[in-house]
């Protein structure tokens, strides 16, 4: 960077303000609405975040119904023909089969591994176990993390103290570091217990959030008012509180499962995440990274998963932050702002 | 401000020395750590057991042997320290002298990196908020983010590697491939450089066409084999140099700054033919040495030159001088490029992909440095993407938030120029939250380091916490984690003295 570009004026957009005619965008929009539609509106019309969505959905629905679901003994069977634990004989060199011109899916739309297992059942089912330890995840860390925010926030003193010097023993802990060495011990369980566990240390940042919304928010007066009326400190915080902080509550949980998801492949890659028989997306890459040469199908297609739940769920959490904060103002478009400027003046 | 700045360090002592403890207990509890000696078939079995038992005190319930292991640090203080032994009995202290140098540069490097982009990238696209390149870079952050970091490397080393060890080999630039660069190096200056319609245009075009006459003559002198800067390049650069710095640090209307900046950039442009020619057997603290004699001297024409206001003079030539001194050695480095690549050891495939140095090599400081740039290129490059965007979204945002405040108002009310305004009142308070979340990103760097190390098979760090690990051994796990944790209450203090430094009612208080 050589020089410092001066703004660039948009017409009726100052830098530093909010023009009459922005307010009157933003107001007109609003009129008549609750929060929620509010929020429901502004988060549609995000279009990254929508479009995220549907994808997200297609990802979930393909992963659960093509190879169906297992739980211990328990399973059920999906449309899929081939299940990601049974090889069966090698077509075309293990070569994916998916074609775009002439268009076909094939066998095996995403190729075989070396003995036969059909990589698109696998990547499904591993697809299925990091969806669902995404979700595990970030409910544990959600709820434990808004619990001891809003306590230490409400509380303060030495309440406040104790929890929060707690958050930071756990936060000085590298998130890998923590993970792995339980990953060690509790990745045998099962991808779901690997899930309870790692939602337990990942809770930190949110708790530090929540607090911080607590420690200003009950300062405010509709706190005091209850307090007045004779509320109880419980629902002080549940009723009067907590839905006042539920943005930042929504937001970073969102973004802790985008964060979660790429732990668990992070681990599982270095081998203390979910472990043989079953699979996960990491566990895929860690175990053909050095065929990359040879088979770069098995390597290619989990990976993009990876990439697109994450990408889909940072999206999603973008729109909701978007939703949720009043300061975050779309940009009107010049036309919707003249017209807008037009009428102020007007009616000035 | 000193009493907090103590007050911060002893309680994060305290913080690290309980998280330790938990680690400990965590790790000792994470298996059983004699697993294979009891299904092992060996005849001494029982003698086997019995002698691990009491190689690593496994008498000793973990919440006790804590205490042997940190009485072994705490000699640490007084010269001797013991950090234990592993199972294969070698002692942790050695072992963690050999590793902790490449992964301590590795994490530092990026680090460092990451934080310089990130503030530029955010700062500018805050500034240039909803432009072609704001939008750019906020898709790109997005999709960094949700890049798992094991499969960048692993493509990284098999397409960045090999890929451009092959191209090495014959370093051609096909001529479709210059049109494209241009096109695209004139799309990205056209959307970051203000202005509209016809200005864009020559932008545009000026960017497009000053990247196809690099390219070309780069292909042309045979850049790749034998890379340079050059004396013209040195001056060019300089000269751009001392003129950017000023416009930034003081603004071009400073002219004692200007003035002295271009006479830092001429000492520098004559300092070229002897720094490039003498310096073969320079040692280590020798190069320090120049760079830190540079910034003084061009200290110092700052303070003779700035006349009545010498501080923001000085400070603009010294600048200039530490952009003199980097590009200087970067062009000395670039000259043993070719001896490099194509000695013993190297043969040809200078990008390396395992190891984070070649083994057993001789030279110079210049080969050594060049041999430390083509093994951290790679890991460096995966370690900063995942906090390259976080910092580019938080300084952005942080910034955005700081230029709608009453206070820019008010500056700009006051006739202040843009640059005064965003330089010194915005910038100056958009750093402090970013600080903070430095601080606290840097576990993440080192949780990145530990999976980057494994793909390109580094024996560092990430291998020792590792082997402990697979072993149920802490001593090895906790001596990376001692290391990494003092690493991130250093980097924590570094925030605290950046917060007082920024915010006066820390500093007053």
């Amino acid at each position: 960077m050589s020089t410092i570009p001066p703004p660039v004026e948009q017409p009726g957009h100052h830098e530093g303000g909010v023009t009459d005619a922005e307010n009157s965008i933003e107001l007109k929009e609003i009129a008549g609405l609750s929060q929620g539609q509010i929020v429901r509106k502004r988060f549609f019309r995000h279009r990254g975040a929508l479009i995220s969505m549907v994808v997200l959905a297609f990802i979930i629905v393909l992963a659960f119904t093509s190879v169906g679901v297992a739980f211990g003994n328990w399973k059920s069977g999906g449309w899929w023909p081939y299940t990601w634990n049974i090889a069966v004989a090698i077509e075309n060199g293990g070569r994916p089969t998916l074609s775009l011109f002439p268009f076909a899916i094939g066998n095996h739309p995403f190729g075989q591994d070396e003995i036969g297992r059909d990589i698109f059942a696998v990547v499904m089912r591993g697809t299925q176990q990091s969806l669902m330890i995404m979700v595990i995840v970030g409910a544990i860390a959600t709820f434990i993390g808004t619990v001891i925010g809003a306590i230490s926030g409400y509380y303060r003193g030495w309440t406040d103290s104790v929890l929060m010097r707690f958050t930071d023993i756990i936060i000085t802990i590298p998130v890998i570091v923590i993970g792995a060495v339980l990953g060690r011990r509790f990745g045998i369980s099962g991808a779901p217990v690997l899930a309870i566990i790692l939602g337990l240390v990942l809770w930190t940042g949110l708790a530090r959030l929540v607090r911080g919304e607590f420690l200003s928010l009950r300062e405010r007066e509709f706190v005091d008012a209850a307090r007045v009326a004779g509320a109880r400190d419980r629902r002080i915080i549940f009723r009067h509180i907590l839905p006042n902080a539920i943005g930042v509550i929504i937001v970073n949980s969102t973004l802790l499962m985008a964060a979660a998801i790429l732990i668990e492949t992070g681990l599982s890659f270095l081998g203390y995440g979910v472990q043989a028989p079953d699979t996960s997306l990491g566990k895929i890459i860690s175990e053909n990274q050095v065929a990359f040469s040879t088979r770069p199908w098995l390597f290619w297609w989990p990976g993009l998963f990876i990439i697109a739940i994450a990408l889909c769920i940072n999206f999603i959490g973008d729109g909701l932050r978007d939703a949720f904060d009043p300061r975050q103002r779309r940009m009107p478009t010049d036309k919707a702002l003249s017209r807008a400027t037009f009428v102020t003046e007007k009616s000035a | 401000m000193a009493t907090f700045i103590v007050r911060r360090l002893i309680a994060s002592i305290f913080i690290f020395l309980a998280a330790t403890y938990l680690m400990y207990i965590l790790t000792a509890l994470s298996g059983d750590p004699l697993e294979d000696l009891r299904t092992s078939t060996a005849p001494n079995k029982q003698q086997l057991i019995e002698a691990r038992t009491a190689l690593l005190h496994l008498d000793v319930p973990p919440y006790l042997r804590y205490f042997i292991w940190i009485a072994g640090v705490g000699k640490c203080f007084i010269g001797q320290c013991d950090l234990g032994v592993t199972v294969q009995n070698q002692p942790v202290t050695v072992l963690l002298a050999q590793a902790a140098g490449s992964t301590l540069q590795l994490v530092t490097i990026a680090s460092v990196i990451a934080i310089i982009l990130g503030l530029v990238v955010g700062i500018t696209t805050a500034l240039r908020q909803y432009s072609g390149y704001d939008y750019g870079v906020t898709f790109l952050s997005f999709l960094f983010f949700s890049l798992p970091i094991f499969w960048v490397a692993v493509l990284l080393k098999q397409f960045v590697a090999i890929g451009f060890n092959d191209f090495l080999s014959d370093p051609q630039i096909a001529p479709w491939i210059i049109p494209i660069l241009a096109v695209i190096s004139g799309l990205i200056w056209m959307s970051i450089l203000p202005g509209k319609g016809r200005r864009k245009l020559i932008t545009f075009a000026a960017a497009a066409l000053a990247s196809a006459a690099v390219i070309i003559y780069m292909d042309l002198s045979d850049w790749f084999s034998y890379p340079h800067i050059g004396i013209v390049g040195v001056a060019l650069t300089l000269v751009g140099a001392a003129f950017g710095v000023t416009t930034i640090s003081t603004g071009l209307k400073n002219r004692r700054a200007l003035y002295a900046s271009l006479v830092v950039a001429g000492i520098g442009v004559a300092a070229w033919y002897p720094f490039i020619y003498f310096t073969t057997g320079l040692p280590f603290w020798g190069w320090i040495g120049i760079g830190v004699a540079t910034v003084l001297v061009a200290l110092a024409v700052g303070w003779f030159m700035g006349g009545d206001d010498r501080r923001p003079v000085a400070r603009t030539a010294a600048i200039v001088g530490f952009v003199a001194f980097s590009v200087l050695s970067l062009d000395r480095f670039m000259q043993v490029w070719d001896d490099y690549a194509n000695s013993g050891r190297i043969k040809g495939r200078p990008i390396a992909t395992i190891g984070s140095g070649t083994p057993g090599l001789e030279g110079s400081l210049w080969v050594h440095g060049v041999d430390l740039f083509t093994h951290l290129l790679l890991p460096t490059l995966a370690l900063i993407l995942i906090s390259f965007a976080t910092y580019t979204r938080y300084s952005r945002a942080s910034l955005l938030e700081v230029m709608n405040q009453d206070y820019i108002r008010t500056a700009r009310a006051k006739g202040l120029t843009e640059r005064t305004v965003v330089v010194r009142h915005a910038f100056r308070n958009a750093l402090i939250p970013i600080a903070t979340i430095v601080a606290f990103d840097i576990g993440g760097i080192i949780g990145g380091a530990v999976i980057t190390e494994r793909v390109f098979g580094w024996t560092g760090m990430g291998a020792l916490f590792q082997n402990g690990l697979d072993h149920v051994d802490p001593n090895p796990v906790m001596a990376f984690f001692l290391v990494t944790g003092s690493l991130a209450i250093l980097f924590n203090l570094i925030a605290d003295l950046v917060y007082a430094g920024l915010d006066p009612r820390i500093r007053v208080s």
